[in-house]
C-alpha cells in the first residue's frame, strides 16, 4: 500500500551547497511522526521541497501514491498536503473568520467565484464555525488577526491549514514563540487531530516531540541519519552525539 | 450550531451592507445631471478619471501589483473606440463594448509580464509597456492619426436617442452611468470569494498559496479586469470628447491616476472616486486662478498629503462633515 507521503531520492542544490542529500523518507496513514534536527539541518528545506516552494534538484515527492513532484504549491494543497509556518504567516489585518473562509472557499473550489458575495454559502459558514470551535477561535472570529494574543494567532496558523482539509499535514514548530500559558492550547489542539490526518511535525522543542510522536526521523546535515520510535532515538548514541555537540556549540 | 452558522453568515455578510453615505453619494451624483449648464465638462472628466482610477484600485489596492503604465490601457480603449467610431459605426455602445474587449485582451497578454517580480520590477514593466505602445500609435499615423490625434470622429446619439451636445450633459451622464455599472460589478467582485482572495494575496502571497489560492491564475484575471475597465475610462473620453490623442498613452496619464488614487486611499473602491474628485476639482480651481503655476500648488499638495497622512488630514477636513453623517443615521 502506497504511504500518506514519500520522498524518492530528494536532492537539493543551491550551486555548491546542498541541503537536502538524497533523503528518502515515508510518512504512513495516521503517522504523528516528527522530523528533528539541529539548526542548519536542511529542515526547512526539505519542507519547501514537500510543498513545492522549492524545485528539487533530483528525486520525486509522492502523495498518497500521485507523484507531485512538479506541481505547484496550490495544486498540491488541494491535494491534501498542507503546511503551517513556523513564524505566523497570517493575513494581519483580516479577521479570522475571513482567513477560514477564504481557505474553506478555495477547497470548494468556490475562490474563482466572483458572483456570490463571501458567507452566501450556509455550508461554508458552518465548516468555518466547526473549524473555529475545534481551535478554540470562536470569540475571536471578528477580531483583526494582529490584534489577537500570540497564542490565538498559533491556533488560527494551524486552524487555517486544518480548514484545507488535509490529508498530510505538515506542522513547522507550531509551539514556537508561544508564552507558556497559551501552549496547553496549542498541545491539545495538536493532540487532537483527527486519526486520519497524517501528521509530519517539525520541532525543536523535544518535550513537545516526545509527547507527541509515535516514530521520529532525525535529519542531519542534509541526510537523514536515523529513524525509529521514540525510545530507540533517545537511547541513540549518535543522536545523542549531534544533540549534545550542538549544546556545546550553544 | 445552527445559531453560529447564521451569525458567521451574518458577519461576513456585513461588509456588503450599503452605507447611507454612499447612497447619498451617489444621488447627488446622478442629481448633477440636471444641474443648468456649466459644470458638466469638468464633472465628465471627474467621473473618467474615477473610472480610470477604480481601475487601477483593482490591481493596486485589491491584489497588490504596481503599476506606472497603467494609461496602455486606457489608450488601447481610447483608440478602439475612436476607430471603431470612424470606420465602422458611430454608436457608442459598440464603441465602448469593442474598447473593452480591446483593452482586456492586451491587460490577459500583458499580465504575464506582472507575475513576477518586486514592486520595483513591476513598475518598469508596466512603464515600458506604455511607453511601446506609445510609440508604437506614433509610428502609425495612417491609423491612430499620430502626433495629429484621431480626428474626424463623428460619435452618434447614445441608445440611438442622446445627441453629445456641447454642454456635456449627456456626456457626463454617460460617463456616470457606465462608472456606476462598473462600480457595482467591482464591489460585488471584491466582496466575492475571488475578491476575498486578492486581497490575501496583496497581504501575504507566499500563504495564500499555502492555503490553495492559485496566485498567478488570480493575477492573471484581475489584471485583465483592471484593463478592461482602463479600456471602457478610455473609450469614454474617446467618444465624449470625439478626440483621441497621444496623450492618452504618455505617461503623465499613468501618473496621475496613480496620484489620484493614492489620494484618496488605495483597497476600497471609493479611493478611486474621492481621489479623481478632489484630483479635478484641484486643477480646474489652481489653474484657472493661477495657470502658470498650478502644478507647483499640486505638489505642495501632494507633499502635504503625504507627510501629515491622508487620515489625520481628512480627519482635520472632513470631521465635521462625518459628525453630520453620523448624526444623520441615527
Amino acid at each position: 500500500m502506497d504511504a500518506a507521503l514519500q520522498t524518492h531520492g530528494l536532492v537539493k542544490r543551491f550551486g555548491g551547497i546542498v541541503p537536502t542529500k538524497d533523503v528518502t523518507f515515508r510518512l504512513e496513514h495516521g503517522a504523528r511522526h516528527a522530523l528533528i534536527g539541529p539548526n542548519g539541518a536542511g529542515k526547512t528545506t526539505f519542507v519547501n521541497l514537500l510543498t513545492g516552494v522549492l524545485a528539487p534538484s533530483a528525486g520525486r515527492v509522492v502523495l498518497g501514491g500521485e507523484d507531485i513532484t512538479r506541481l505547484r504549491p496550490e495544486a498540491r494543497v488541494r491535494r491534501g498536503l498542507v503546511r503551517t509556518f513556523q513564524i505566523n504567516q497570517l493575513f494581519g489585518d483580516l479577521t479570522p473568520l475571513e482567513t477560514l473562509a477564504l481557505a474553506v472557499d478555495e477547497r470548494l473550489q468556490l475562490g474563482r467565484d466572483w458572483r456570490r458575495r463571501v458567507g452566501a454559502d450556509e455550508s461554508v459558514s458552518t465548516e468555518i464555525n466547526q473549524v473555529a470551535e475545534r481551535f478554540g477561535l470562536t470569540d475571536v472570529l471578528d477580531r483583526p488577526t494582529d490584534t489577537l494574543p500570540y497564542g490565538k494567532q498559533r491556533l488560527l496558523e494551524i486552524a487555517a491549514a486544518f480548514a484545507c482539509a488535509p490529508k498530510v499535514l505538515l506542522l513547522d514548530e507550531p509551539a514556537a514563540g508561544v508564552p507558556e500559558a497559551e501552549r496547553r492550547d496549542i498541545l491539545n489542539a495538536i493532540a487532537a487531530l483527527p486519526d486520519d490526518v497524517s501528521v509530519l511535525l517539525i520541532e525543536h522543542d523535544m518535550d513537545l516531540v516526545f509527547s507527541f510522536a509515535k516514530r521520529i526521523s532525525v535529519l542531519v546535515d542534509g541526510a537523514l541519519m536515523v529513524e525509529g520510535e521514540p525510545a530507540a532515538i533517545a537511547a541513540d548514541p549518535r543522536v545523542r552525539a549531534v544533540y549534545l555537540g550542538e549544546s556545546r556549540d550553544g | 450550531m445552527k445559531d453560529d452558522t447564521i451569525s458567521t453568515a451574518r458577519d461576513l455578510a456585513r461588509r456588503a451592507r450599503w452605507r447611507l453615505a454612499e447612497i447619498v453619494f451617489w444621488l447627488l451624483a446622478f442629481a448633477a445631471v440636471f444641474l443648468p449648464p456649466g459644470k458638466h465638462l469638468l464633472l465628465n472628466e471627474v467621473a473618467i478619471l474615477a473610472l480610470f482610477a477604480l481601475s487601477l484600485d483593482l490591481i493596486l489596492g485589491y491584489a497588490g501589483i504596481i503599476s506606472l503604465g497603467h494609461a496602455a490601457f486606457f489608450g488601447a480603449g481610447a483608440y478602439a473606440a475612436g476607430l471603431l467610431c470612424k470606420l465602422v459605426t458611430p454608436d457608442p455602445l459598440a464603441g465602448m463594448a469593442v474598447a473593452i474587449v480591446a483593452a482586456a485582451v492586451l491587460g490577459f497578454v500583458t499580465s504575464f509580464l506582472v507575475l513576477r517580480g518586486t514592486d520595483l520590477t513591476r513598475l518598469m514593466v508596466t512603464l515600458g509597456v506604455a511607453l511601446v505602445l506609445h510609440e508604437v500609435a506614433n509610428a502609425l499615423p495612417q491609423w491612430t492619426g499620430g502626433a495629429d490625434g484621431l480626428q474626424g470622429m463623428a460619435v452618434g446619439p447614445l441608445l440611438g436617442r442622446f445627441d453629445f451636445d456641447l454642454y456635456g450633459r449627456t456626456a457626463y451622464a454617460y460617463s456616470l452611468t457606465t462608472l456606476f455599472v462598473l462600480f457595482l460589478l467591482a464591489r460585488r467582485i471584491v466582496q466575492s470569494p475571488f475578491g476575498l482572495s486578492l486581497m490575501a494575496i496583496r497581504r501575504n502571497t507566499l500563504r495564500a498559496s499555502a492555503l490553495g489560492v492559485p496566485v498567478n491564475r488570480r493575477l492573471i484575471a484581475v489584471y485583465t479586469l483592471a484593463a478592461a475597465y482602463a479600456g471602457a475610462a478610455g473609450a469614454l473620453l474617446a467618444q465624449t470628447t470625439a478626440y483621441v490623442s497621444l496623450e492618452v498613452l504618455e505617461f503623465q496619464r499613468s501618473a496621475d491616476v496613480l496620484l489620484a488614487l493614492i489620494i484618496g486611499g488605495t483597497g476600497w473602491l471609493y479611493g478611486g472616486i474621492a481621489g479623481a474628485v478632489v484630483f479635478k476639482v484641484l486643477q480646474d480651481t489652481l489653474s484657472s486662478n493661477a495657470p502658470q503655476f498650478w502644478m507647483f500648488w499640486m505638489g505642495l499638495f501632494l507633499v502635504v498629503l503625504a507627510l501629515v497622512g491622508r487620515e489625520r488630514l481628512s480627519r482635520g477636513i472632513g470631521g465635521g462633515v462625518r459628525q453630520l453623517l453620523a448624526r444623520g443615521r441615527r
